[in-house]
């Protein structure tokens, strides 16, 4: 009999709220996080607007000491830990103090890059022949694993301390990693989650590919828009979610209150085969990953109360919905709600996936369906297959028992992963 | 610069990166960074950027290596004002 694995913790730094509570408000009653971005449009951008979570200084010091914040110029390390620190502060756990870890609790802590603006600083020193005045830092803030090395520390984590990569599918990733690791029993708790870097040096290559929205500078809260008729490409975001994913016996030994529990899901790839590219799914890989995932956790597709898409407002939504639609064999009235967190926080890229699942356990715990805004003219290719009302546009509230969440990345990397409300 | 202000400066520019704050007020010319202050190795060279900055002098890889204490740290900065 597998170790069954429960969601105790979370922890969220997201474009429309900076935790949990504030989070929480944001999704249910639609608030976007999307904003003018003067460095963007300084840098002449096409897009100018963006998702990025505020921090204040006076924040960042309740989670790092002054002499870590010297130098530091790493957002993706600095969301990272806030939304780590802050789901182990929720999961009820102690920071352990004295000689010896806790050789029990890891941390799989995605990213897609580290510190991408002390990596600028630096080769710009560098460049310049200051190699000698990089600073101690410079390797914490850029190495990929920045993050999960930090929080390793924080936490005095013994178990499996590292960062998972997978573009956007990082988030998803992670936390199926933690599943798979706690289920075989080789770790009793571990820190999942993602973050992603903000700024135009992580999102330069996204607008030079056109593949952000040029058509709302001016709207920033109109900009994201999946599933329209009239979306026009994502809006960039950045932030991190975290989650602390625990073997149930050790949760309830610990009377820990659980959030979810995760039946299961899959990781797989295309390969950049049939209708796959390094930009775009395979069709096939995608249904295949939705299959499996609800194959392995023991469900029926008619279970599912509510899906959270990938669905980040570029052309491909209608196919999102198409291969969700072959996936589950629902269709129409038949088809479970879905909705797109992107739409009030852009695309978090490496942190996508990790900020979404956040909302989908929310979904569970507190019983909703969030609203999937600026979607009131819905795609017709999307209406063609599941009927409108599917696509909530208000908070509705409901018993909510199943979400299924998939996330998509370059490289044609899929990841599904299904969450259930938990029962002895 | 007289041995006492630029102790004085010295202090100043460790003190952000001392673990064992007590120690601080019983600094000699004999404190050691790392045994008496408790400070990480990895920050030594934040250290060294800083004494090159605040003294505006600049400090070779060979002086680096000696510069594990107060007294040796003074000795080195006097070194480098002189030839300015």
């Amino acid at each position: 009999m597998n170790r069954r694995v429960v969601i105790t913790g979370m922890g969220v730094v997201a474009p429309n709220g900076v935790g949990l509570q504030e989070f929480t408000h944001a999704i249910k009653n639609g608030l976007s996080g999307i904003k003018k971005d003067p460095e963007l449009a300084r840098l002449k951008f096409s897009c100018q607007i963006s998702g990025t979570p505020t921090i204040s200084t006076e924040k960042a010091l309740e989670y790092f000491t002054e002499l870590e914040l010297r130098n530091f110029n790493s957002s993706g390390i600095l969301y990272g830990v806030i939304a780590g620190l802050d789901a182990w502060k929720d999961a009820g756990l102690e920071i352990k103090e004295g000689e010896n870890p806790d050789w029990d609790s890891g941390t799989i802590f995605g990213a897609g890059t580290s510190g991408i603006e002390k990596f600028r600083e630096s080769i710009y020193k560098i460049d310049d022949y200051q190699t000698k005045r990089l600073g101690s830092t410079a390797v914490a803030q850029t190495m990929n694993s920045g993050i999960s090395a930090y929080l390793g520390g924080k936490l005095g984590l013994g178990n499996q301390v590292t960062t998972n990569s997978s573009a956007c599918t990082t988030g998803t990733e992670s936390l199926m990693m933690a599943f798979d690791r706690i289920q075989s029993g080789q770790a009793k708790r571990i820190l999942a989650g993602s973050t992603s870097d903000s700024g135009p040096y992580i999102w330069g290559g996204f607008d030079a590919m056109r593949v952000c929205t040029f058509k709302h500078n001016d709207t920033p809260e109109k900009g994201s828009r999946p599933l329209s008729a009239t979306a026009s490409g994502f809006v960039p975001g950045s932030g991190a979610g975290a989650f602390v994913v625990e073997d149930l016996e050790c949760a309830l030994a610990r009377g820990a209150k659980i959030y979810a529990e995760i039946l299961g899901g899959n990781i797989n790839s295309g390969g950049q085969r049939g209708s796959g590219t390094m930009t775009a799914p395979n069709a096939v890989a995608v249904q295949r990953c939705i299959k499996q995932a609800v194959k392995n956790s023991g469900i029926n597709p008619e279970e599912i109360d509510a899906i959270n898409g990938h669905l980040t407002a570029t052309t491909k939504d209608g196919f999102e919905i198409g291969n969700w639609n072959q996936a589950l064999g629902l269709k129409n009235a038949n088809f479970p709600y879905i909705n797109s967190l992107k739409s009030m926080i852009g695309h978090c890229l490496s942190a996508a996936g990790s900020i979404e699942s956040v909302a989908s356990v929310l979904q569970i715990h507190e019983n909703f369906v969030f609203p999937s805004i600026n979607c009131e003219d819905l795609h017709p290719e999307v209406t063609a297959i599941i009927d409108a009302n599917k696509v909530p546009q208000k908070l509705i509230e409901m018993p909510v028992n199943i979400v299924v969440k998939a996330s998509f990345g370059f490289g044609d990397v899929n990841g599904c992963i299904v969450f259930k409300k938990f029962e002895k | 610069m007289d041995r006492i202000t630029i102790i004085e400066n010295l202090k100043n520019i460790i003190t952000p990166f001392v673990g064992d704050k007590e120690a601080l007020d019983n600094l000699t010319e004999q404190t050691d960074f790392i045994k008496d202050l408790n400070i990480n190795s990895a920050n030594l060279v934040d250290i060294i950027l800083d004494v090159e900055d605040f003294f505006d002098i600049q400090i070779d890889n060979e002086s680096m290596e000696k510069m594990l204490n107060i007294e040796a740290t003074i000795a080195i900065v006097e070194e480098k004002l002189a030839s300015k």
